[in-house]
């Protein structure tokens, strides 16, 4: 691994391997993400798609192999050997998690302005009229109304509490947000509401994004680069539209053939 | 009492406390486990407070206990008679007089001194115990400052209330960094724990945990840069005394509503009314 | 009226005293009851006493149960005060309760084993029909004896591991966390669990587990084996070199076999849930053992969702004597922070009914 090559990636993990007892999760992974691009890792179920992202984020231990992170100020860290407290600090300012369930990510007690306005708490902002007007902005991005600033996530619908999420994950201005299958479970007119306004923040933000999706049509809206898994392996990456339009390996080209066209 | 040693406690188990008071000194605000023991009193009674009082007392002390601010309530008692009688030592109602003050809910009205040290019963140390019961996550909250949740809380209640609904126990951050509860003091009493010239000492028996904050501290109520922390107080003089800046207990004097306020310290009520002062009940 | 301040607290508390002793004491005429006879005729409620009052000593149980007027928690709670204030002088080796003195001992599992099934002296199998007899003198029947000669009395457990079934117990030379000594801190460890646990209330154990049955974290029991017998207390003395016993103390000891864990890596066992009493206390040994073996639920690869599969909602609740003192110190003067609450409701009232006002006429 030269120099050079990391010089400007945001993220890069070389040779990820991990098993599940006889199961193979990972199976020699290697990924790239370079600021400001969405990388979407596309598979079936069991293909090993969500461990990765578990495993790029920290949450989960690889057995060998290494997963960089290139800070705001350039240095490197090697994820999986930081301190919990470093890499706790990291998930509440530098990096963010959008996870499929809105509900995991939200605190259903708390009004909308509350839950966004939490990690701007967390992080030293101490005046109400201030946090409360920045979290009406950030419902404003993500296309939720002012006068729900107030209301509890119970009287959301699944679409708005998505969007809740994306605005409590946001509002720190991360520069890295990983997102697991952020509209799987939603209706399909919901879903490409949702779709549209990622792609918009994500691209207005300059927000770099590893994105977790079963789902071709979600990668080749948002995405500028796909990685292909089967079984713990990548069977192939590259853009996504010559990868989706053009795919080389067969379990691939079965995807995207499996593909019911609208 | 035959055959105990001096304030109950054998020395090693003292030895034990002050080590683990020693830490909390050490680190202000922040909770320190201890082996407590148990002790004639049942849990929730003050047998943190006893115990912090027994390893920090000494033949030539004098000890002052209240409760609810008062001498002369029930457990103030029963507290006050267990250290006349395992430990000897002199007692007394006067707060000036005190070399050790023994206090639940209440800090008295008088400033205290360098000389002094003052021992609070705590029932819950946790200050985030409301917000996540799980112990191992608080311990890695306040290893972290990750104290987010707690100006959610205020966050809230302003936005439900207008302003923040939390009337005793009210949350500190002690020396910039550690959120500590202060105890059921009524918010009135928090300013007072700021910069006191006395050493604050913090016993929680059934959670076993005790804290400190050394004299001349910094210690701020949470609050917003525009909802600032203010203390409430029942709006009327003591009845008594006339004291317009004392806490006061309200006090039903009929069943048509009647109310009398006086000092809920009962120390600082005498000693003003022997100096003279005279509130409208008393008023000839 | 006016007011006095009203003085005369510790007056009160000595009137109170001495009315709860009349009260203790009951009707005069009626003979004074003995800490003997409650040792002798109320056993299992001084086996109870030592069990959560954590030491054991029948003749100090009975004088509690007689101090606390039966009330076993207030009992327990005398019996623990007076445990602090008694020097440790050694550690006695692991008790072989395999070496028991048997009086009672059963399996669930197997029809028969070595050693044989035991029914000794139990309540079980009598039909809960009050015995009126008993309010007047009573002489009991003579048992049948015991024969003299018991064969060896193998666990069932080690019946169970020859075949490698079950999974091994835990062994370790390490000092074992002391939670009389060192504050509990979580995850606790299966010794200060199972500390813990011996010293909970029956009745919460009783509880917790009973809810694993009923599906609240499930894990398939069966009694491997109980036994009640007495068990000899070895110490080694420093001075010796070698262990001298120093007395025997009775016990109740529950294994429990439950459903097996396994992976594709690690073939299937059954597991364990262990359970241990002073005196004669099955409902305790049992609910113990039910309550560890939940416990252990994250050790063995399972979901732990409920509430007896929680750790710290189980072990900080099951003290009765923390938790007895907390929910009665709500009877404690709160008057101050109440002052603070009534200061705010009024507050919040007065602003509430001012901004209806200026709704109603701007």
């Amino acid at each position: 691994m030269t120099q050079s090559a990391h010089d400007e990636t945001l993220l890069s993990a070389r040779g990820l391997n991990l098993r599940f007892g006889n199961v193979i999760a990972l199976d020699n992974v290697d990924a790239e993400l370079w600021p400001g691009e969405v990388l979407a890792i596309v598979g079936e179920s069991g293909s090993g798609k969500t461990t990765l992202l578990n495993v790029l984020s920290g949450r989960m231990a690889p057995q060998s192999g290494v997963v960089w992170y290139r800070d705001a100020q350039g240095h490197l860290a090697d994820v999986h050997a930081m301190s919990a407290p470093a890499l706790r600090a990291l998930h509440r300012s530098d990096w963010g998690f959008v996870h499929q369930n809105p509900r995991d990510n939200l605190r259903m007690g708390v009004t909308a302005g509350g839950n966004v306005g939490e990690r701007l708490m967390a992080q030293g902002s101490r005046h109400y009229g201030n946090i409360r007007q920045e979290a009406i902005d950030w419902l404003a991005q993500v296309e939720i109304d002012a006068s729900r600033v107030d209301h509890l996530p119970r009287t959301f619908s699944g679409g708005m509490l998505q969007r809740l999420q994306i605005a409590r994950t946001l509002v720190t201005h991360p520069r890295l947000v990983f997102m697991d299958e952020p509209t799987g479970g939603l209706d399909v007119s919901v879903q490409a509401r949702l779709l549209d306004l990622i792609r918009t923040l994500v691209r207005r933000l300059g927000i770099a994004c590893v994105l977790v999706t079963h789902d071709l049509a979600v990668a080749r809206l948002l995405a500028q680069r796909v990685m292909v898994m089967q079984a713990g392996r990548v069977v192939e990456a590259g853009l996504t539209d010559q990868v989706l339009d053009d795919p080389q390996h067969p379990y691939t080209q079965l995807l995207v053939s499996s593909v019911l066209s609208a | 009492m035959n055959g105990y040693n001096f304030a109950y406690l054998d020395e090693q188990t003292k030895r034990m406390i002050r080590r683990a008071l020693l830490k909390a000194v050490a680190i202000p605000g922040h909770q320190i486990p201890f082996g407590s023991r148990e002790m004639p009193l049942p849990y929730g009674w003050g047998t943190g407070g006893i115990q912090v009082t027994a390893a920090v007392l000494g033949p030539d002390d004098t000890l002052k206990v209240i409760d609810q601010g008062a001498d002369d309530t029930t457990n103030a008692v029963s507290i006050r008679r267990f250290f006349a009688r395992t430990a000897g030592v002199a007692t007394t109602t006067h707060t000036a007089e005190a070399s050790v003050i023994q206090t639940r809910h209440r800090i008295p009205e008088q400033a205290l001194r360098e000389d002094q040290i003052i021992v609070y019963q705590v029932p819950q140390p946790e200050p985030l115990s409301k917000l996540e019961p799980s112990r191992a996550e608080t311990r890695r909250m306040h290893g972290l400052a990750e104290y987010g949740l707690m100006h959610v809380k205020l966050y809230e209640d302003i936005t439900r209330y207008g302003h923040v609904s939390i009337s005793y126990d009210y949350p500190v951050m002690v020396g910039g960094r550690y959120l500590m509860s202060p105890s059921p003091l009524p918010a009135f009493d928090n300013p007072k724990m700021d910069m006191m010239p006395a050493l604050q000492l913090f016993g929680a028996g059934r959670e076993k945990r005790l804290y400190a904050i050394p004299p001349y501290t910094r210690v701020t109520s949470l609050d917003f840069d525009d909802h600032p922390f203010r203390t409430t107080r029942a709006p009327h003089a003591c009845g008594l005394c006339g004291a317009r800046e004392s806490y006061l207990d309200e006090v039903v004097t009929d069943d048509r509503g009647g109310r009398l306020f006086v000092c809920s310290d009962t120390d600082y009520c005498e000693t003003r009314r022997a100096e003279g002062h005279v509130g409208t009940e008393l008023a000839v | 009226m006016a007011y006095v301040a009203v003085k005369g607290g510790e007056r009160a508390i000595d009137n109170a005293h001495r009315w709860m002793e009349e009260e203790r004491r009951g009707d005069p005429s009626v003979p004074d009851l003995t800490p003997q006879q409650i040792g002798e005729q109320l056993g299992r409620a001084v086996d109870r006493v030592m069990a959560e009052g954590s030491l054991y000593d029948p003749p100090l149980a009975a004088l509690a149960i007689k101090q606390a007027q039966g009330d076993l928690i207030e009992a327990a709670f005398l019996v623990r005060a007076y445990r602090t204030t008694l020097p440790r002088f050694a550690a006695s080796l692991p008790l072989d309760t395999e070496a028991m003195t048997i009086r009672r001992r059963i399996s669930a599992v197997f029809k028969d084993m070595p050693g044989g099934q035991i029914l000794g002296p139990t309540y079980d199998y009598t039909h809960r029909l009050l015995d009126f007899a008993l309010a007047a003198d009573f002489t009991p029947p003579t048992p049948a004896q015991m024969p003299a000669e018991v064969e060896a009395m193998p666990r069932i457990h080690d019946i169970l591991g020859h075949e490698g079934l079950i999974e091994p117990d835990e062994r370790s030379d390490a000092e074992p966390f002391d939670i009389t000594r060192s504050p509990l801190q979580f995850p606790a460890g299966r010794d200060a669990r199972l500390q813990s646990l011996a010293r909970g209330d029956e009745g919460f154990l009783l509880a917790m587990g009973y809810s694993t049955q009923r599906g609240w974290g499930g894990s398939h029991p069966f009694v491997g084996e109980i036994r009640v017998g007495a068990a000899v207390v070895e110490i080694v003395p420093p001075e010796l070199g070698f262990a001298i016993d120093i007395g025997d103390i009775d016990l109740t000891e529950c294994q429990m076999v439950n459903q097996f864990a396994g992976s594709k890596t690690q073939p299937p066992q059954f597991t364990r849930g262990y359970g241990l009493a002073f005196g004669h206390g099955e409902r305790r040994a049992m609910s113990m053992a039910l309550v560890d073996r939940a416990l252990r639920a994250a050790e063995l690869g399972e979901d732990a969702t409920a509430p007896a599969q929680n750790q710290e909602f189980v072990i900080y609740h099951c003290d009765n004597i923390e938790a007895t003192g907390f929910v009665e110190h709500l009877k404690l003067p709160h008057y101050v922070d109440f002052q603070s609450e009534l200061e705010t409701i009024r507050r919040m009232r007065a602003d509430a009914a001012r901004e209806m006002q200026q709704e109603a006429a701007p």
